[in-house]
């Protein structure tokens, strides 16, 4: 079973050199340790920065530079700031290539829901339900078992939903799957020693397995 | 064209029970923080304001809240601030939550004089109900978008790094962000400015937001500029 660590890291390897990328907040953000050597991407932040670096060494904190987590950040080199409208154009306009967010649930038709749980203060969609409306490619990482044991891959979400028919991959702790455009999670790869008979258990949307599924590679 | 006033008392002056304000700033980062003091003051009632968040228990537009001065919020996300949670939980707060994009193509849209934007955001979910959809072929695919008014707010409140007299503005790196589309979407604009220099000194090409958008400005005082998140990395 992957801890968030290595759901990010096999997550990281579908960054392809020259991605403009933006990472969500949870695992995703994660994901930015992990990315293969020699793969040149610039990450977008929406709140208005592309080329956004790692956190600031102590003391070097800007006030003025944060990320769309409120937290203080830095820029690389060719960095570029700028306002709020634009960063979701880009994301509209479908100039940023990969988006990896969180979500609590996702239907087997592509359906997510990450922003609300009814009877819940309800801290608002930020910017996910734009995101996902938009985005070409989406990853998304999540548990696929609640603490409860419910599946969170389902025929159809119950929470309130972000976006419909949106997700095209998602990798969990315990393996990655494609979502068919004709519905279904296909089994791409199992984590490091989960059986196939744990994932049909796990899953409680349509799960799709042709032939030998095998165990993914993460470092 | 001289749009310098004296402070924010008076740039907020007439700003009145039950009017719409849209503030600039992302969480703490780029909020004016002395005109929401000003408005505190003023202690104006019945405040529809439009900003992506809505500020911390004891600083930003939680100070408003804290006062009840604000009758409905309208943003993308409100964070962790148990007044605001009492507020709308007893109903005393209204709150209208849309996408950060949506909140900043409407905000825009008003600056373009563009009654209305489409957004493929919130199609299918809550934020579609009672709203029209349009089909559009963009982008090589066909698909829905919802139509959303541009914002029309009496007041635009942002905070800018630099400023002239003539209401030029200059943004710091990230406070930038709503900032220039909520200067832009004010009947009345105001900014307050961390230096207000004479026109000539601000370069015309970098300027972010141009003077036309902007009525009144004030050289700012007492920046808190406080950080929600402070994460750091260690020295190797």
């Amino acid at each position: 079973m992957l801890d968030k660590n290595g759901i990010a890291k096999r997550i990281a390897k579908e960054i392809k050199d020259g991605y403009y990328v933006n990472l969500g907040i949870g695992i995703p953000t994660l994901c930015a340790n992990y990315i293969p050597k020699g793969v040149d991407i610039v990450l977008q932040s929406e709140n208005g920065i592309l080329g956004m670096g790692p956190f600031p060494f102590e003391g070097e904190e800007d006030t003025d530079l944060i990320n769309a987590g409120k937290q203080t950040v830095t820029l690389l080199k060719g960095a570029s700031i700028f306002d709020s409208a634009m960063s979701f154009g880009m994301i509209r306009a479908q100039k940023v290539d990969l988006t990896i967010l969180g979500a609590m649930e996702v239907s087997e038709n592509g359906d997510i829901a990450n922003w609300k749980i009814p009877g819940k203060m309800v801290k608002g969609m930020g910017g996910a339900m734009d995101l996902v409306a938009s985005a070409k490619n989406i990853i998304v990482a999540m548990q696929q078992v609640n603490k409860a044991g419910e599946s969170k891959l389902l025929p159809k979400c119950t929470l309130p939903i972000t976006g419909v028919q949106c997700i095209k991959k998602i990798v969990t702790e315990l393996g990655v799957y494609d979502v068919l455009p004709e519905g279904g999670f296909k089994l791409l790869e199992r984590a490091p020693g989960i059986s196939v008979e744990h994932i049909i258990k796990s899953t409680a949307g349509k799960l799709i397995i042709y032939g030998e599924i095998p165990e993914m590679k993460i470092d | 064209m001289n749009k310098r006033v004296e402070n924010a008392d008076e740039a907020v002056k007439d700003v009145k029970d039950g009017m719409t304000i849209a503030l600039g700033g992302f969480g703490l980062c780029g909020i004016p923080e002395n005109c929401i003091s000003a408005l505190v003051k003023k202690n104006v009632k019945g405040l529809t304001c439009i900003s992506n968040n809505a500020g911390v228990d004891d600083f930003g537009l939680g100070l408003l809240l804290h006062q009840k001065q604000i009758k409905k919020m309208i943003s993308s996300y409100v964070g962790e601030n148990a007044e605001f949670e009492r507020q709308m939980l007893s109903g005393e707060l209204e709150v209208d939550l849309i996408p950060q994009g949506t909140l900043a193509t409407r905000l825009m849209a008003a600056g373009y004089g563009m009654p209305a934007i489409f957004t493929p955001a919130g199609v299918g979910t809550e934020v579609a109900m009672g709203k029209e959809v349009r089909k559009f072929k963009f982008n090589g695919t066909e698909k829905d978008y919802l139509m959303e008014y541009a914002f029309e707010p009496d007041f635009a409140i942002v905070k800018a790094w630099k400023g002239d007299t003539q209401g030029n503005l200059v943004f710091r790196l990230t406070t930038r962000n709503f900032s220039p589309l909520v200067a832009m979407s004010g009947k009345i604009t105001i900014a307050e400015v961390e230096q207000l220099v004479e026109p000539g000194e601000l370069n015309p090409d970098n300027i972010h937001v141009p003077g036309i958008y902007v009525h009144r400005i004030f050289q700012g005082e007492n920046y808190q500029k406080r950080i929600e998140q402070r994460t750091v990395r260690k020295k190797q």
